[in-house]
């Protein structure tokens, strides 16, 4: 049975904006990320990359770089330890040890441009990378495979040899389709066979990256007791922990994970590809400190990406607006390796609707891409723009208005996902409510000027949130300041978000908090900061650690006040018993004689997360003549279940949504007929600057989560997924075409209005 | 990136001297916008850098009744910020204010846009349009190289061993004349030109005749390229519609673009009609006052 709460509304700090813990480092530049990281002797690491997509090693030949002056230590894959077949979790998912060894330095092949097949270190960084130049690899080249239809013809060369592919669970050898799997109920058929509106289409889409500005880097002391020491910029300390240990082939005790700021992630810091290479080049050199930092152009065509793909996607309605079934078909691409978004695109495809009957096969495909990471929303965007694009249609078609007809079959409490989980409470409704009302959706697009022309679009998406593993430590000192530690990689202003917790429970100001991120020998586990999981989970171990602590004091009271604990009461940061009352600041100085100052520590493991749902409406205009798009006017409408720091939390719906833009309308990976990624820098790889975007207006709606104290709901990744179909949407309201493949470019546009 | 030599020579002498001595392997350094990424991505490999900032000739910028001079290191803020050039030669401001953001405006100048030699140089066309003449010193002595014969390829130039560029010369613009640049780009700014188009064009007295035109393109070729049949079209024509229209579909000619990450062959020519007609358009709209 999972906890739930009655949530109250009178809040002393939750929802409020105070100033954040970290912010004056942050903004002086004191701040100490990975790339800042020094060590007495530090010395230099450098990789040496695949400059073909899809091939074979012959041979490496390393004797020059290794005769280098200045060269420690050279590493192919034949220097890492073997391993199994295991599985860690980094979490947020799950990685296995033998293939992500094989992802971080290639093994017997390359599977995409980039691919990292030697290292080395040396006493400088130019010494370093002159080395890796001059490491000789023999390739046998293999034609590259660059989308899923490539991917799963019958001739298709096998990019993973001895992969047992796992289809509706048979298992399958020589294919590149990792995984086929099926959720369904209802009888799909027979509900297309009577339904007035049935409209089916394929939909499209690049693979993307992050573009997280900072680069991934990492530091690391293999030292002769056998002691690993790690600094590395990541989303969680303890999945570097985990995969490190795992790939050097050591105890995860024996690692230390050191935490550093982090500038950027977005799912696509949950993975390590440095850490390990870093730590046996550190052994190699006689326990140096070795550092490596990934230029953008490695970033971009060797860390993980979001997948790209195929969609189909079939839909029925009734002629008054009931959807009756809907099918679909979503096929990603994981990359060089298994393991794409396609599991959770499966859970989020069909979760805005109430669907009698429901069938979504998934398929995890192979490609000569990077492999794929966790990008904001893993899948959730992908199958956003596929469903909407469909539903979008099917109002067209049957008269219905766009958010009325969303409305009537909104998922709400008790209703099934596609895989069968029954909704608790959920926000849907109430977001749908407030779109309708909403200045935006109420006000006139407005005329165009001469040669544009504008159009509205709306979609709504789903992500399911995390829970997981959380730690937070909260140690009171003499002078009424809180000590706080807690586990949570610090990437959107969670250091204060979670010490707010605490802070409503004590009734201490939250001025008065110090918050921390220790290393992993100095904190309880904790996953990784994603799945928006850690302003509820994280949150609520802060919260549990806070009733402990309140607890601990009430002990110390009664010795003081040589009463029963049963009769001290504890309210608004204030104890009382029998007419005596004392502030938890003030008794804080008192503790001495009770046994010093007093501690707490909670961890949770919590199985469940409330959902988020966001519905958006953008306006947009197109330059007719040249295919250019600038949005105008835009309003992301989301249950955000209580804003702990509205502010916070309105940056991270914003922030979202211009991921969700730049998505939509530019970026992708532009694939070469050699498999290599053209536009690997940020010149033309086309990101939206604040430049391109206007004001992003936000309309936070609070369905508190049964599931949280205050209700509190995660709220940074679904904001990613509807601008997808809303700016789609937009733009076939402009121009009058209908755009089935992301992005939709200037050049797509005008495509579509000169081909009449 | 190997250690290399910097060297900060005084005179254009000793410039020459130190690129001479080199060769292929030195380069000059104006605001380095472009030479610090190719050397960090091993485009050049090399062993001295000539920092030509401390050369009077190669910072100045002058304009007087012959015309605007602008140094070869002279950085493209100081260009746009400068009165005069803002009211004579607003087709130079507009190339010079939109590429890269403010801090690489205050280092690059249209000097290392000549030299770089990118197709989709956003400097370049207008001063194509404007006739400008690149002035070059090297170890045989100096020449002038009109800009649209400058670049003979997607980074190579005229510019032999030893040689360097010194000034940009662009002559007085004649009464009744006007000029502007305009690029397409999928985003606002901070990007590369699709396609690009400088015009420069000559009115009669009364506005109402063209008496002669230039127009420039960019990134529709391996070098920018000076679009002479569709500029001389207007030569004597109305201004009105039909001529530009026409200016326009003649531009579209001149492109001969590829196909790559930043548009296709058919979007490039189609963007360079649209943005012949409309640079027509707002430098006629100068031309007039």
């Amino acid at each position: 049975m999972v906890a739930t709460y009655e949530t109250k509304n009178d809040y002393k700090v939750v929802g409020n904006t105070p100033i954040r813990h970290d912010g004056l480092d942050k903004v002086t530049g004191r701040a100490v990320y990975g790339g800042d990281v020094k060590a007495p002797g530090l010395i230099w690491g450098e990789v040496l990359r695949s400059p073909h997509a899809h091939a074979r090693i012959k041979k490496i030949d390393t004797s020059t770089a290794e005769a280098m002056d200045g060269v420690f230590a050279v590493l192919t894959h034949s220097d890492f330890p073997t391993v199994d077949e295991r599985e860690v979790s980094t979490g947020e998912d799950v990685v296995n040890l033998k293939r992500d060894q094989s992802n971080i330095m290639a093994n017997k092949k390359v599977h995409y441009k980039g691919h990292v097949v030697a290292a080395v270190a040396a006493v400088d960084r130019n010494t370093a990378q002159q080395a890796a130049n001059v490491i000789k690899v023999e390739y046998e080249v293999l034609s590259p495979i660059s989308n899923v239809d490539d991917a799963m013809a019958d001739d298709a060369p096998i990019i993973l040899e001895g992969l047992v592919g796992d289809h509706l669970g048979e298992e399958v050898e020589n294919t590149n389709v990792a995984t086929i799997f099926r959720h369904e109920f209802g009888d799909v058929d027979n509900a297309f066979a009577n339904s007035d509106i049935v409209i089916e289409r394929t939909v499209s889409m690049s693979m993307i990256h992050q573009g997280y500005i900072e680069p991934h880097n990492a530091t690391a002391i293999w030292a002769e007791d056998g002691n690993v020491t790690v600094w590395s910029s990541t989303q969680g300390s303890f999945g570097v922990r985990a995969q490190t240990a795992g790939m050097i082939g050591v105890p995860e005790s024996k690692v230390r994970v050191n935490y550093v700021e982090i500038g950027g992630g977005f799912g696509g810091k949950t993975k390590v590809y440095l850490a390990p290479v870093a730590a046996l080049l550190s052994r190699k050199s006689g326990g140096r400190p070795v550092k490596l930092i990934m230029d953008r152009s490695s970033i971009f065509e060797a860390t993980g990406p979001a997948p790209g793909g195929k969609i189909r996607m079939k839909i029925g309605a009734t002629k008054d607006g009931k959807i009756t079934a809907a099918d679909t078909d979503i096929m990603l691409e994981s990359g060089g390796y298994p393991g794409s978004a396609v599991g959770a695109a499966g859970l989020c495809v069909f979760a805005c609707y109430n669907l009698p009957a429901s069938k979504i096969t998934g398929y995890d495909v192979l490609v000569n891409k990077p492999k794929s990471a966790a990008y904001r929303a893993p899948g959730s965007p992908q199958a956003s723009f596929a469903i909407e694009t469909v539903i979008d249609e099917i109002c067209e078609k049957g008269g219905f208005d766009k958010i009325q007809f969303r409305l009537e079959n909104a998922a709400k409490e008790g209703t099934r996902r596609g895989d069968g989980v029954q909704f608790i409470r959920v926000g849907l409704e109430e977001c749908l409510e407030s779109a309708k009302e909403s200045d935006h959706w109420k006000s006139p697009i407005g005329d165009a000027p001469e040669g544009k022309a504008r159009g509205r679009g709306v979609a709504s998406a789903y992500w399911m949130n995390g829970g997981g593993k959380s730690t937070c430590d909260l140690m009171l000192q003499d002078d009424g300041t809180v000590m706080m530690n807690e586990g949570s990689a610090d990437i959107g202003g969670t250091r204060t978000s979670i010490a707010m917790q605490a802070a409503e429970v004590l009734g201490i100001p939250i001025e008065d908090f110090h918050p921390s991120i220790p290393d992993t020998d100095s904190i309880g586990f904790t996953g990784v900061t994603g799945g928006s999981r850690t302003t509820y989970a994280t949150g609520l171990a802060a919260y549990n650690a806070a009733h402990k602590l309140v607890d601990e004091l009430k002990g110390r009271l009664a010795d003081l006040w040589e009463t029963e604990t049963a009769n001290i009461k504890f309210n608004e940061g204030t104890f009382t018993a029998n007419g005596d009352s004392i502030g938890i600041q003030e008794l804080a100085g008192k503790l001495d004689p009770t046994g010093g100052s007093a501690t707490a520590t909670a961890s949770v493991n919590l199985a469940e997360a409330g959902n988020a749902y966001g519905v958006h409406i953008c306006d947009l205009e197109v330059d007719l003549a040249t295919g250019k798009t600038d949005v105008i006017r835009y309003t992301a409408i989301q249950d955000v279940g209580k804003a702990v720091h509205p502010q916070y939390a309105e940056g991270q719906i914003q922030g979202g949504v211009v991921q969700g833009l730049g998505w939509a309308l530019n970026e992708e990976y532009f694939i070469t007929d050699d498999g290599a990624m053209a536009n690997r820098s940020f010149l033309d790889y086309r990101m939206p600057t604040s430049l391109d975007m206007p004001m992003i207006d936000t309309i936070m709606v609070e369905v508190p989560n049964p599931l949280h104290p205050y209700g509190v709901r995660g709220v940074g990744e679904v904001p990613i997924s509807p601008p997808l179909s809303a700016a789609a949407q937009a733009i076939k309201e402009a121009t009058g075409k209908s755009y089935y493949e992301l992005p939709v470019k200037p050049g797509r546009i005008l495509e579509a209005l000169n081909n009449d | 990136m190997h250690p290399f030599a910097y060297v900060a020579p005084k005179t254009v002498s000793e410039a020459v001297s130190v690129l001479a001595e080199h060769g292929d392997r030195a380069r000059p350094l104006a605001g380095g916008t472009d030479l610090l990424v190719k050397a960090r991505a091993n485009v050049w490999d090399l062993d001295a850098v000539v920092d030509v900032k401390n050369i009077p000739e190669l910072m100045s910028l002058s304009i007087n009744g012959a015309g605007l001079s602008i140094g070869a290191g002279v950085p493209c803020c100081q260009v746009y910020e400068h009165k005069d050039i803002q009211e004579q030669y607003p087709g130079i401001i507009d190339g010079a204010s939109i590429i890269g953001g403010i801090q690489i405006q205050s280092r690059a100048g249209l000097g290392g846009n000549l030299c770089n030699a990118a197709p989709s140089g956003d400097g370049i066309p207008a001063l194509i349009a404007y006739s400008a003449v690149a002035k070059i010193s090297g170890p045989n002595g100096n020449r002038e190289v009109a800009v649209e014969d400058f670049a003979t390829g997607p980074s190579r130039t005229v510019l032999e061993n030893g040689e360097l560029l010194t000034s940009i010369e662009i002559p007085k613009p004649a009464a009744n004349s006007g000029a502007a640049y305009t690029r397409f780009i999928p985003r606002n700014e901070m990007d590369i030109a699709v396609a690009g188009v400088g015009v420069f064009v000559q009115l009669d007295s009364e506005g109402k005749k063209f008496e002669s035109a230039r127009i420039a393109l960019a990134s529709v070729g391996p070098t920018p390229i000076l679009a002479q049949k569709a500029g001389d079209s207007l030569a004597g024509k109305p201004v009105n519609d039909e001529s530009i229209a026409s200016a326009a579909s003649l531009a579209k000619d001149a492109a001969s673009p590829i196909t790559d990450m930043r548009g296709t062959v058919d979007q490039r020519k189609h963007l360079v009609e649209v943005l012949t007609g409309r640079m027509l358009n707002q430098a006629i709209e100068r031309a007039r006052g």
